[in-house]
């Protein structure tokens, strides 16, 4: 079942429909229910590798429904430490629940200062808002 | 420029449903009500409605309408008699595929072609060009719509009598007036329900009203893929023989139609490439325009729902064409091994 459409208030966005959860030095990134809902049911998620260096607002992995593929961005620069194989082996788990069992990958962050730059629930909502 | 998007009649029946609309040849059509892979398992497991109501009509009429068309279309009318259909092609000079269509065979001179709706235009003005004294040809595709109900219960959800595969009749559906054929674009049974455009509405109704579930033409896709029915643009056209997209078997070599020597030679000589199906042996997903290592091409791919890996079909070298043999796919950059298999890709147990 996909879920509910909702946007936590206590994570950080980008506006290509990308969140983060900042834990400490490390921050786990996913897509948000917009952008699932957009794409339709996820039937593959090419991740990046552990180890890979991802960089804010650049591509880090694909997410792929039965129709279309989609890049997804960075919000935050770092190191991955590690990527959900749940999500590898079931790919609907991001449709299910975006920002729990659906999160993406787990990084450590390169330039924590980069946070400050991402949106808030409310700025996030009105970017859904203009599209 | 901005063009309009044509709308089939039962248009406000897709957004009242929910349903996701896209541009497609000209239309604003469905691509999904509730989910792609929950629309194409109805099909699989139960039954689904489909409206193809942007597919073109022509009427071929007239005591030199049976000759016209077995002058124009690959396969051999000859085989079908009133109240039997054909799956066959209309050809160019060059032995390539201008459209895929099924010929109804209404009477003894009288012909429904049913076509591709990116190809209406084209196919009506290549048949029209080429009327002869005594037939005539004429675009009814305004007067029609056409639901396509298919799957295993369709025929039981819709109470209809079993018939053979590749054969219509007359019958209502709830008082209205629909001519039932027995084809489809699934691999499934079922039949397509052509009925008047004033019906459409009525005719949709009863058939949700009977469990039928509303499915998109992101569905028809990956059903007509798992089973390696082409589709007309992305795995073949005018640039594409019979031969090589293994249709030989639409191509009544023996009469004489359009193209039929360039097709011959093909046979004779043998295709440098062929279409083949293929399953991915790693995880990913093939798509329209990737290469195959060794000179081929995807031309059309997606993920399978029945079988939950990616599947395609594409152009390879004659030396690769045989069943087992491992391919590359390049996606986007990154070399996924897939194998060619037999057709159909999906096919259910027992």
């Amino acid at each position: 079942m996909a879920a509910v459409e909702s946007y936590p208030d206590d994570l950080k966005y980008h506006e290509e429909h990308d969140w983060a959860r900042i834990e400490g030095d490390e921050a786990v990134l996913g897509v948000t229910w917009f952008a699932a809902d957009a794409l339709g049911e996820l039937v593959h998620f090419e991740p990046p590798e552990p180890g890979a260096t991802v960089t804010k607002d650049a591509s880090y992995g694909e997410v792929e429904s039965v129709k279309a593929v989609s890049d997804v961005i960075a919000p935050l620069s770092g190191e991955v430490l590690e990527v959900n194989q749940k999500v590898v082996d079931a790919p609907e788990t991001v449709n299910e629940d975006p920002y729990g069992e659906g999160w993406l990958i787990r990084i450590r962050m390169t330039n924590a200062s980069e946070a400050d730059a991402l949106l808030d629930v409310g700025a996030y909502k009105n970017v859904l808002a203009s599209q | 420029m901005a063009q309009t998007l044509q709308q089939t009649p039962l248009h406000d029946r897709h957004v009242e449903l929910g349903a996701r609309m896209v541009p497609f040849a000209g239309w604003d059509m469905p691509v999904q009500y509730e989910g792609v892979i929950q629309e194409h398992r109805a099909v699989r497991t139960d039954a689904g409605v489909f409206d193809v109501s942007h597919m073109g009509e022509i009427e071929v009429e007239g005591p030199q309408a049976h000759p016209l068309l077995q002058s124009l279309l690959s396969n051999d009318l000859d085989k079908i008699r009133p109240g039997e259909a054909q799956y066959t092609l209309l050809t160019n000079e060059r032995g390539g595929i201008i459209d895929d269509v099924i010929a109804y065979r209404l009477g003894e001179c009288r012909y429904l072609i049913v076509v591709n709706a990116s190809n209406r235009e084209a196919d009506y003005r290549w048949m029209k060009e080429r009327e002869i004294r005594g037939s005539e040809v004429t675009d009814v595709s305004a007067e029609y719509a056409l639901l396509a109900v298919q799957g295993p219960r369709a025929i039981e959800r819709l109470a209809l009598q079993p018939a053979k595969a590749f054969t219509f009749a007359e019958d209502a559906i709830d008082g209205i007036e629909v001519m039932v054929n027995r084809t489809g674009y699934t691999g499934e049974d079922g039949c397509e329900l052509l009925c008047m455009s004033d019906d459409a509405v009525a005719l949709w109704d009863a058939v949700l009203a009977r469990g039928v579930v509303p499915c998109g033409l992101g569905a028809r896709d990956t059903l007509r893929l798992e089973v390696c029915y082409p589709l007309h643009g992305n795995d073949i056209g005018p640039d594409t023989d019979p031969i090589s997209a293994a249709l030989g078997w639409t191509c009544a070599l023996d009469k004489e139609f359009t193209g039929v020597e360039v097709i011959r030679g093909v046979k004779d000589e043998g295709p440098e490439r062929k279409l083949v199906p293929f399953v991915m042996d790693e995880r990913a997903i093939p798509r329209q325009g990737m290469a195959i290592e060794g000179g081929g091409e995807v031309t059309s791919g997606s993920h399978s729902p029945m079988l939950d890996v990616g599947i395609g079909m594409g152009y390879v070298p004659g030396a690769q064409a045989a069943a087992d043999t491992k391919l590359a796919v390049d996606v986007r950059g990154k070399t996924r091994t897939a194998r060619v298999v037999k057709r159909p890709i999906y096919k259910r147990e027992g």
